[in-house]
């Protein structure tokens, strides 16, 4: 049995379109959650670098990423283990030749893509608010719009083994993922724990006279999260479309299940912080609300809506839990991106085994992304970090982060009516 | 430490593969997948660990 490209009629070639063309929406949430987030030192800096970064993931994924991905039935390099054939690995032609963009279900995969890779990149960026260097951050994209992320997304949406496991090795339908909770945000939020091992701690937040360091607006976080709550309702549904075999019927469900999810994770980390710490912490409420959403995507479409509500309350409730536990043991990671896309991600991909119905050995597709999510992505985005810090150091010295990367990195601030130059510069 | 630990995730990641790949469906895979989760989850735990101390070295 082969994997089939999906096939979408020409309302749902339409329907796909506008769904994909909301997918933007989600990168410009995150980006201001990662801004929000940071100090106001910075913010000029963050919002910077989202959209470069944002450029760079969507041209080099142009230039390399896409033949790397590859998709379904299209020229693959194959492992042969156990007598079959495994695809590893996508051989299509650099910068997206001959490929065209007519409102084939081809073309509307790259269109997706070159948003979703963007939104992969952008996660990290909160990770390393106030210590990442501007061009480092957009080599580091480079990296995993090249590299990282092709290579996954090739596994799950390509036409890779973990794909296959349905057909070959009797795993349910092999690995379900319509939203990307593992390509997109388990991706992304790996590759964030791993720039929080590199870049290590912002200065003075572990010290002995150390404090929290808040961030320095969360208005503008409130407002990235219903950014993202519109871009995720077009990710799910157009993932859903294009790579779980859904129908343009069952995208009330995808909306639905998005906005329960979400609701029901909200509430509980709304919960869990009132009574842990007398009062609802309004920065992990607003971590509670992404995690639903990136729980979800996943099963998006094949679950019932009291089952994504069960999937958001879990994800609500681990990402206080998780939040805490990160800081206790140093890592610094100012938009708890590692909280809510790495652990938020792996719990949706795992979640989708459990929910699904009808599928025997789905369970099991699911364990093996887990496993090839940490034991394959964690390691490999940390290596390439690594060799990139050796030639390109991605921290800024101690003295400019005091400094703030405004002034550093740009020369002018995001707030110059707030600013005070003097020539010291205080910890906040 | 960090090195031994991201090994260890990576050993996990090739027992599960290999219990797909080269196993038949009949076979006890769930063994196989167990046994993989269990090294990845003793390899976070190493790679977590060598992170514990937070310095101002940086």
């Amino acid at each position: 049995m082969q994997l089939q490209p999906a096939t979408l009629t020409e309302t749902g070639t339409a329907i796909c379109a506008l769904c994909i063309f909301l997918v933007p929406l989600a990168a410009a949430g995150l980006a201001l959650v990662n801004t929000g987030f940071g100090r106001s030192r910075s913010a000029a800096h963050s919002i910077l670098s989202a959209t470069c970064v944002f450029a760079t993931a969507a041209l080099v994924y142009l230039a390399i990423g896409f033949s790397v991905q590859g998709y379904v039935g299209a020229p693959a390099h194959v492992l042969s283990a156990g007598g079959r054939q495994w695809s590893v690995l996508g051989a299509g032609r650099w910068m997206m030749r001959g490929l065209v963009f007519n409102g084939s279900s081809l073309s509307l995969v790259a269109c997706l893509q070159l948003f979703s890779v963007g939104i992969a990149a952008l996660i990290p960026l909160g990770s390393g608010a106030d210590r990442w260097k501007l061009g480092p951050s957009c080599a580091s994209a480079a990296l995993l719009a090249g590299i990282t992320y092709p290579v996954f997304a090739h596994w799950v949406w390509g036409g890779g083994f973990l794909a296959q496991l349905g057909p070959l090795a009797s795993c349910g339908s092999g690995v379900l993922d319509a939203g990307g909770a593992s390509v997109i945000h388990c991706v992304g939020g790996l590759t964030a724990l791993a720039m929080v091992w590199i870049l290590g701690p912002r200065h003075g937040k572990y010290e002995a006279s150390g404090m929290a360091i808040p961030g320095h607006n969360i208005v503008m976080v409130g407002f990235g999260c219903a950014l993202m709550m519109v871009g995720w309702l077009g990710l799910d549904a157009a993932g859903a479309l294009l790579f779980a075999g859904a129908g343009v019927s069952s995208l009330p469900l995808i909306a639905a299940n998005n906005v329960i999810a979400s609701s029901a994770s909200i509430i509980t980390a709304l919960i869990v912080t009132r009574v842990r710490y007398t009062k609802p912490d309004a920065s992990i409420c607003a971590n509670g609300f992404v995690i639903g959403l990136v729980s979800i995507s996943a099963a998006c479409s094949v679950v019932s809506p009291v089952e994504a509500a069960a999937i958001g309350l879990v994800a609500g409730l681990m990402v206080p839990f998780s939040v805490e536990w990160l800081d206790r043991f140093g890592f610094d990671d100012p938009s708890g991106a590692i909280s809510v896309f790495a652990v938020g991600g792996l719990w949706g991909v795992f979640a989708a085994g459990a929910f699904v119905q009808g599928r025997p050995g789905q369970w099991m597709a699911q364990t093996a992304t887990i496993a090839a999510l940490l034991g394959f992505v964690l390691p490999l985005t940390y290596c390439l970090n690594l060799l990139l810090n050796r030639f390109y150091p991605q921290r800024i010295s101690k003295d400019l982060e005091r400094q703030g990367l405004d002034m550093s990195e740009l020369g002018a601030g995001a707030y110059p009516e707030l600013t005070q130059v003097t020539k010291d510069y205080l910890y906040r | 430490m960090k090195a031994a630990g991201l090994f260890l995730l990576f050993a996990g990641f090739a027992i599960v593969t290999s219990a797909f790949v080269l196993l038949s469906p009949a076979a006890p895979r769930g063994l196989f997948v167990a046994a993989g989760i269990a090294t990845q989850i003793l390899g976070l735990f190493l790679t977590f660990r060598a992170h514990y101390t937070p310095s101002e070295g940086h």
